[in-house]
């Protein structure tokens, strides 16, 4: 009961958070409130029982994105965003079409924690009975991730490692060249 | 920033607590929440933090980025080859059990090894990438006042 309601708090603030980044003109203001609502969000993941995707919100979400943002925003000159400009029929034909769409698709989303959602039907009951045994590990989410699903977890590693190497070829690597530009 | 010295105080007492979070996430993943990735970005945030308020200059001190580029890819390196020398000794690509003397060692020290790789690259690549973005020259802000200034 108890978590029903703290569910229900966060949930109204990260509405409220929503809505107030959409209202906000300041960018600098929108960026730190992107990190409070990844802060949110990192409460409501810690209330449904999953502490590691918790952690990583909190300190991806709210910490290194929301400082990645504002680097980027000393870099521009830009701090306000261009007032609206009025009534606009097809934008509002469109977000509406989308908004139908997506409260359609929510239908066929399972409840948290239903039993017979497809997700739970197929290999986890396994997992559930044989990882303490089969890995000796006893958190379950560390087995599955780092060896039974061994694979998938190193591709998220280069995933990782190419958006480094990615930046760093568009942006060049740091301090390094800083001066060449000047010329 | 240096003038400012309750930033720079509580920065000096949040940077070791940070990075012993970071430490006992990243070893003590098998028994608790937490892992490779959680880890490494806990310990980046807490350079990124003493960049922040030191400056990059004194953050490149720390760890210099030669040094980070190479952790970037030994971490990789290190995933894929724990996979690879379970290749070697059982035809399965990423098969732990191989590694050890019973198969429950050879999947810890797998998971182990892995979560290190994982570590290590998540770590590295965020401070790369930070580093990148907070290290471009100002200049091209000065070209383009006249024009962002309407």
């Amino acid at each position: 009961m108890i978590d029903i309601a703290i569910s229900m708090v966060l949930l109204l603030f990260l509405i409220a958070m929503a809505v107030a980044i959409l209202r906000l003109r300041d960018i600098l203001a929108m960026a730190m409130m992107l990190g409070l609502y990844s802060l949110l969000m990192a409460g409501l993941f810690m209330v449904m029982d999953a502490p590691d995707v918790a952690f990583t919100e909190a300190a991806v979400g709210s910490g290194v994105s929301t400082v990645l943002l504002l680097v980027v925003l000393t870099l521009t000159k830009t701090r306000y965003e261009k007032d609206a400009v009025g009534f606009q029929g097809k934008p509002l034909i469109v977000v509406l079409l989308t908004g139908a769409a997506l409260l359609y698709g929510v239908h066929d989303i399972a409840l948290v924690g239903d039993i017979d959602a497809p997700a739970h039907q197929h290999v986890a009951d396994r997992y559930i009975a044989e990882a303490r045994n089969e890995t000796g590990v006893p958190n379950m989410v560390t087995a599955v991730l780092a060896s039974y699903r061994g694979f998938d977890t190193l591709g998220e590693v280069v995933v990782i490692f190419t958006a480094g190497v990615g930046v760093m070829l568009l942006l060049g690597s740091g301090t390094r060249r800083s001066r060449d530009k000047d010329v | 920033m240096k003038e400012n010295i309750i930033l720079c105080i509580v920065t000096k007492l949040l940077i070791p607590l940070i990075i012993l979070f970071a430490l006992y996430v990243q070893f003590h993943g098998d028994y608790s929440p937490g892992g490779g990735f959680q880890a490494g970005v806990i310990f980046s945030s807490a350079l990124i933090l003493y960049r922040l308020i030191f400056g990059l200059e004194a953050g490149n001190e720390v760890i210099p980025r030669p040094v980070l580029k190479l952790f970037a890819s030994l971490g990789v390196l290190l995933y894929a080859g724990t996979g690879v020398a379970a290749l070697f000794m059982d035809n399965t690509f990423l098969n732990y059990s191989v590694l050890a003397d019973t198969p429950i060692h050879g999947q810890h020290m797998g998971i182990i090894l892995v979560e290190l790789g994982v570590g290590f690259t998540v770590s590295s690549t965020m401070l790369l990438i930070f580093d990148s973005f907070a290290g471009r020259p100002l200049t091209t802000k000065d070209a383009n006042t006249g024009e962002q200034d309407d």
